[in-house]
């Protein structure tokens, strides 16, 4: 079952928040924007631990604990998805590159939206609830 | 350039064009001509206009790139090289319906030139005479390019060289490989 959607900008900033289930953990709006800019950082200094001298990869892709896993998804721009779901969720990868293409459709082609900004796009949310409930029926 | 790698290039670009929404290509044409027509009016100079359309591009560049990674299915270019290739067969081909041809590479690899027979931008289009030495009816190309790049930290410039509509036997945007950006590390206790 996901739990919460983070999309994090190339410099580390919360650009989207978003709880898919009750059970998910809130925090106030500051603590959110906290953590991803503190994940973007860990992830950036986790590179470094690469033994390949490689320039991709883009550092912790996963974590797991007990009560939940985090999937994270960079796409070569620098933008960072990150989900987080119970254990038990299958197929969270792909759930990322959905949410990416949707991005890369919803929220970039509208004129609007100005890049690197707090993503306000109804549409982006129409299809990402959709994406969500696609996700949730494939794992149940 | 190994065959082998172009072929598949060649088919990643075919996919992602088959799996895109078309429009069409009247449309576009028209659309565009008349954006280029208003800017004409509202700037007069064309190397003023020739830079408005390669800022337009540049703003189109920076966002179409992610489209272009998220469907295209390319991961990651180890060179410039390899990127120049990549926008000629899949990108050319993804977004405009054409393919283009890398070629005109200097010694230090640092520059080269995307030439393509076909503009679907240029298809009605004839310049009257006084912009023929002076308009680059398609600037708008040279600031995707650039745009797009640099949302993978490859900064370039880009221009026009040759021009279908100014005579040429061919359309040519000539590309130079300035620099790298280099990748933000969060902290640097050295500065």
């Amino acid at each position: 079952m996901l739990l919460s959607l983070f999309v994090v900008n190339k410099a580390g900033g919360l650009i989207y928040q978003q709880n898919f289930s009750d059970t998910a953990a809130k925090l106030s709006s500051n603590d959110y924007l906290r953590l991803a800019s503190t994940f973007h950082s860990i992830q950036a200094i986790s590179r470094q631990l690469s033994p390949a001298h490689s320039r991709f990869g883009f550092g912790i892709e996963r974590i797991e604990t007990d009560t939940f896993v985090l999937q994270a998804f960079q796409s070569q721009t620098g933008v960072k998805f990150v989900a987080t779901a119970s254990p038990e969720t299958k197929n969270l990868k792909n759930f990322l590159r959905r949410v990416y293409d949707l991005y890369a459709d919803y929220v970039l082609k509208n004129p609007f939206y100005e890049l690197d900004m707090p993503i306000r796009c109804e549409l982006w949310e129409v299809m990402l609830q959709l994406a969500v409930e696609e996700h949730q029926r494939s794992n149940s | 350039m190994s065959s082998s790698r172009a072929s598949t290039w060649n088919k990643l670009g075919d996919a992602a064009y088959a799996k895109s929404e078309k429009v069409s290509a009247d449309l576009v044409a028209l659309t565009y001509g008349s954006f280029v027509r208003e800017i004409i009016k509202d700037f007069e100079e064309p190397d003023q206009v020739n830079k408005e359309l390669e800022k337009l591009g540049y703003n189109i560049g920076i966002r179409l790139i992610e489209d272009f990674l998220a469907k295209s299915g390319i991961s990651n270019c180890s060179s410039f090289e390899e990127s120049a290739e990549i926008i000629s067969r899949v990108a050319f081909k993804m977004f405009l319906g054409i393919r283009a041809t890398v070629s005109n590479w200097n010694s230090e690899h640092n520059s080269c030139s995307i030439i393509f027979d076909e503009n679907p931008l240029a298809e009605y289009v004839e310049l009257p005479p006084e912009y023929t030495h002076s308009l680059f009816y398609s600037n708008l190309l040279c600031g995707v390019i650039r745009g797009a790049l640099e949302m993978v930290q490859i900064i370039v410039e880009c221009e026009f060289v040759k021009d279908q509509l100014r005579g040429d036997d061919t359309n040519e945007i000539n590309i130079r490989f300035k620099e790298m950006l280099q990748e933000q590390v969060p902290w640097n206790d050295e500065e």
